[in-house]
């Protein structure tokens, strides 16, 4: 017992020291800030983006969508219990995938263009082949013990999960057993991105924290915190040095990964939503975030400050997606639309 | 084994990883970053804006004669 709690005791000393460490180390290598260094950098002026498209089709709320790598189809999946699959360049529905579990709370497409991902409260990742004469499902994922809030494919074979019980996996889709469990995360994760190089990917969960985890290694190789609230979004900068977040807690944050740390916050006094998705322009510049506030509001990512929203939703923003060849961006929402800007 | 010790002693060595990487200046990450967008601005549509001819969610008007 008094073993125990002196090894305890020592543990924790070790730990607070540790951490101090670690924000001296921060601390050490943070000499200027991103939005100071940006002011030689010229403004964009205000960006007006205009609606091209509404897609209707969906019966309920959208809560996913993911750009194919074509980046001309984009599937959808809504709580109405579809997934849809659009070309967006006619508006056209192509394939409608009938769900076992209506709550749907991710949508993945594979680089490919063959499969397709969903899952949510069932806590299981199903994976159909859209090829098919008809949608056929290919694998059930099923083994997280939460529910299932993001997938994506690494490819044909591999795909990646987050869920509420704390941890992301990697899955063998030829076996569909778990190939990998990545395990740190002290809150429901909520949001992956894998890295352009496709050896690193990023979480962000409930605990407000985001991670940096090594794919083949398995382990969490780094931490950032910052934010107050859940982190519902993450992506990744182009050029894999740095990360994008959002949060609950009503702000957007980038965080650079060579730094270890955050360098700029976008956040506006009088937004007082919750950020609910995030999606990069091609460039980097633009970031588009998605709002509780039925809005998807435009940042500058150098400079930090808003410089345009897209305006047209009737309820919450819940998903934005930026297709591969940045010619627009899609946002998608509980009223049930998604709408094509540029 | 107290559970305990174990999920702390977990937790102390993710912290020992993690406070051992190399970490670069802000200013230099900064730096980097700008050059990116910059470098990239002119292959990023939405900040370069495109003509309707090259739009491809734009609903393609047709003329036919009667």
């Amino acid at each position: 017992m008094a073993a125990e709690k002196a090894e305890m005791d020592k543990l924790k000393k070790e730990c607070d020291a540790l951490r101090t460490q670690i924000e001296a180390a921060r601390k050490a290598v943070n000499d200027g800030s991103m939005s100071a260094s940006a002011g030689g950098v010229a403004g964009l002026g205000r960006i007006q983006l205009k609606l091209r498209k509404n897609l209707k089709g969906h019966l309920a709320k959208i809560y996913a969508m993911h750009w194919s790598a074509d980046s001309r189809q984009m599937v959808s999946a809504s709580q109405d219990g579809k997934l849809l699959i659009w070309d967006t360049f006619t508006g056209n529905k192509l394939v409608a995938v009938p769900l076992k579990s209506a709550w749907v709370m991710s949508v993945a497409f594979a680089p490919s263009g063959n499969l397709v991902a969903s899952g949510g409260l069932d806590n299981i990742c199903t994976v159909y082949n859209i090829k098919a004469a008809s949608p056929k499902t290919l694998r059930e994922l099923d083994a997280h013990t939460g529910y299932l809030s993001c997938c994506r494919f690494l490819s044909d074979t591999e795909i990646l999960t987050a869920s509420g019980d704390t941890t992301c996996c990697l899955w063998d889709l030829e076996t569909g057993k778990q190939k990998t469990v990545f395990t740190n995360h002290i809150g429901d994760c909520m949001s992956l991105a894998l890295s352009p190089d496709m050896n690193t990917f990023i979480s962000g969960a409930c605990d407000s924290l985001a991670k940096l985890w090594d794919l083949r290694e398995g382990a969490c190789k780094q931490t950032f915190s910052g934010h107050t609230s859940d982190i519902n979004a993450i992506a990744f900068f182009q050029n894999g040095h740095a990360i994008i977040t959002g949060s609950d807690d009503c702000s957007c944050k980038m965080y650079d990964l060579r730094s270890d740390q955050e360098v700029i916050t976008y956040q506006d006094p009088s937004l007082n939503a919750g950020v609910t998705s995030v999606a990069l322009s091609n460039s980097g510049r633009l970031i588009f975030a998605g709002y509780d506030d039925f809005n998807c509001h435009i940042w500058d990512s150098l400079k930090g400050e808003k410089i345009g929203v897209l305006s047209g939703h009737d309820n919450r923003v819940s998903c934005t997606g930026v297709p591969n060849d940045g010619m627009g961006v899609c946002t998608g929402s509980w009223d049930s639309f998604l709408k094509l800007w540029n | 084994m107290s559970s305990n010790i174990v999920a702390m002693r977990k937790i102390v060595q993710q912290l020992r990883l993690e406070a051992g990487i190399n970490r670069v200046k802000v200013s230099q990450a900064a730096a980097d970053l700008q050059q990116f967008c910059l470098q990239n601005a002119q292959q990023d549509p939405l900040l370069t804006g495109m003509s309707s001819s090259n739009n491809p969610f734009r609903p393609q008007k047709v003329c036919s004669f009667l």
